[in-house]
């Protein structure tokens, strides 16, 4: 396959940046697509120019990691990560538009590279449970019904890529967000900090300055792991229990000090 | 901040905001629509003109009416708010999107879609509501009670084909903002369940073709009836 890319290109955070137009020939319908910019890129290398830099690591569809608007999608035309997209996607004498990730919380750091740091924030205020886990227990030492372990499960599938905010046309995180807040509320282990996970994974998500959610639905369509939007059903749910419900919405410190 | 501006002010908060004078909105057009479709009576606009006074004299409605225009302003000003910020979350737009199949037209024009309803308010309101309150507005008499002729002001106004076509474009605007809030209000108060998912999808869009449907006919029957 010939292919014409059009690719993002910006040296750092503070260039303009703008889009480079390059050819790649003897693409095989059976790359995938990062495998097909480091085609390019081993030819840039040659000719002594800039590769172009993008983000990838496992390359196996469960890091999160690879990134990519691709023709207008994020990681491109099918529901899956830019990794697990095959070239076989395309046709023989397409052009493909690539850019990074558009979102102020998501600054680029280089080409099709961005920040998202911004979501280990949100994690860092409340995606967590503050006890140590210990060794593995007995099974069904702590009784979970089948379809919370269920439900529980499919919201821990999220990798973290960013494609929901990618998507979105507010660039919001409430996928991202509803899927880590889902996954710990709906077991017995994340059940104690429960009210205070929301309250400060929610201003986290604020602060970052991510956009609030439409219920458009962009996000779980373009979920490589299709999480679904009933998450950030449960999300709002949580969050008004937290608020209006629960005894205790924040650590006890800081209700002391009357934060 | 307070526990309750802070949860309020919060991304979320302010959906719930958007969601619970949404539907107090709804309730609101349901109750303005059965009243109005009197005006489509051929009693000369007896009965309608005896329901605006009952209206206009009710202590009752006058207060639900106060807290109708607060919502109006709480959910225009909240919209605001939001549609500013969400803008300002991709200040830098992506140079080819294809994203047009991922999500409904009406659900990414909420805010373009209020803002025709909006204009509209202040059309309306300029026409009926401000002549009712403050003059303008010829008598009437039935029994021997006088009665504001607002029927006549109705009739007078929808001779003009402007204010017809304003009156039909704003109503498909507002069939659509509600053929997306309708549903996205159960959203936010966090009601998604795959046994009543449908039904509310359902009842929503036929919800928002009636009231759309409802009102527009109003005007195209009066003007083509006088
Ligand atoms: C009678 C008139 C109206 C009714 C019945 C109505 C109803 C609704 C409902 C039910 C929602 C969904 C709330 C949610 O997503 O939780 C909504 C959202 C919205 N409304 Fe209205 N609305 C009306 C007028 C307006 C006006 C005049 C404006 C603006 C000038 C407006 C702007 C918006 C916006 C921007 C949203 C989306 C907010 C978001 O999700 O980001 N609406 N409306
Ligand atoms: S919710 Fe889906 S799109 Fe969003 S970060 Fe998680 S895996 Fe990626
Ligand atoms: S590189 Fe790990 S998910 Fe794509």
């Amino acid at each position: 396959m010939k292919l014409t890319l059009k690719i993002w290109r910006q040296k750092d955070a503070n260039d303009k940046g703008r889009f480079v137009t390059y050819q790649v020939d003897d693409v095989s319908p059976d790359m995938s697509f990062l495998e097909m910019l480091d085609v390019l890129n081993e030819s840039l290398i040659h000719k002594g120019e800039d590769p172009v830099a993008f983000d990838h690591d496992c390359r196996e569809g469960i890091c999160g990691m690879c990134s990519l608007f691709i023709n207008g999608k994020p990681h491109g035309p099918e529901q899956t990560t830019t990794c697990q997209l095959h070239m076989r996607s395309f046709k023989d004498g397409d052009t493909i538009v690539i850019e990074p990730w558009r979102a102020k919380p998501f600054p680029v750091v280089k080409d099709l590279v961005v920040d998202r740091s911004a979501f280990d924030r949100i994690i860092q205020a409340g995606g967590y449970i503050s006890v140590n886990t210990g060794s593995a227990q007995d099974a069904n030492n702590i009784p979970i019904p089948k379809d919370k372990a269920s439900e529980a499960f499919d919201a821990a599938t999220c990798i973290g890529c960013g494609a929901c905010v990618a998507a979105c046309k507010n660039a919001s995180a409430m996928l991202f967000v509803a899927a880590k807040v889902s996954h710990l509320a709906l077991l017995p282990q994340g059940d104690p900090e429960r009210a205070i996970r929301v309250s400060k994974m929610v201003a986290q998500m604020d602060a970052e300055g991510f956009g609030a959610c439409t219920n458009t639905g962009a996000c779980e369509a373009e979920c490589p792991k299709g999480i679904s939007v009933k998450n950030i059903a449960r999300l709002n749910r949580e969050f008004l229990r937290a608020k209006f419900i629960e005894e205790v919405d924040k650590p006890l410190e800081e209700l002391a000090e009357g934060k | 901040m307070s526990w309750i501006a802070e949860t309020l002010t919060s991304s979320v908060g302010r959906k719930v905001i958007m969601a619970l004078t949404g539907f107090f909105l709804i309730l609101f057009i349901i109750v303005h629509l059965s009243g109005n479709l009197q005006l489509l009576l051929n009693d000369g606009g007896e009965q309608f003109n005896k329901y605006a006074h009952f209206m206009g004299h009710n202590p009752l409605i006058q207060t639900v009416s106060i807290l109708n225009f607060t919502f109006i302003l709480l959910h225009v000003i909240t919209s605001i708010i939001l549609t500013r910020r969400n803008s300002e979350a991709r200040p830098v737009k992506y140079h080819v999107s294809r994203m047009q199949n991922s999500s409904t037209w009406a659900s990414r024009n909420m805010g373009f879609l209020g803002s025709i309803i909006f204009i509209f308010l202040v059309v309306h309101l300029a026409n009926f509501w401000f002549k009712m309150k403050f003059g303008g507005v010829p008598m009437v008499e039935y029994d021997g009670v006088q009665y504001k002729d607002l029927f006549t002001v109705v009739k007078e106004a929808f001779q003009q084909e402007w204010i017809v076509i304003v009156y039909v474009v704003a109503m498909v605007a507002l069939g659509y903002h509600l053929s997306h809030g309708f549903m996205s209000a159960f959203r936010t108060f966090g009601l998604h369940h795959r046994k009543y998912n449908g039904f509310i999808k359902g009842l929503g869009i036929a919800f928002s073709i009636a009231v759309a449907i409802g009102y527009a006919i109003i005007p195209v029957i009066i003007y083509f009836r006088y």
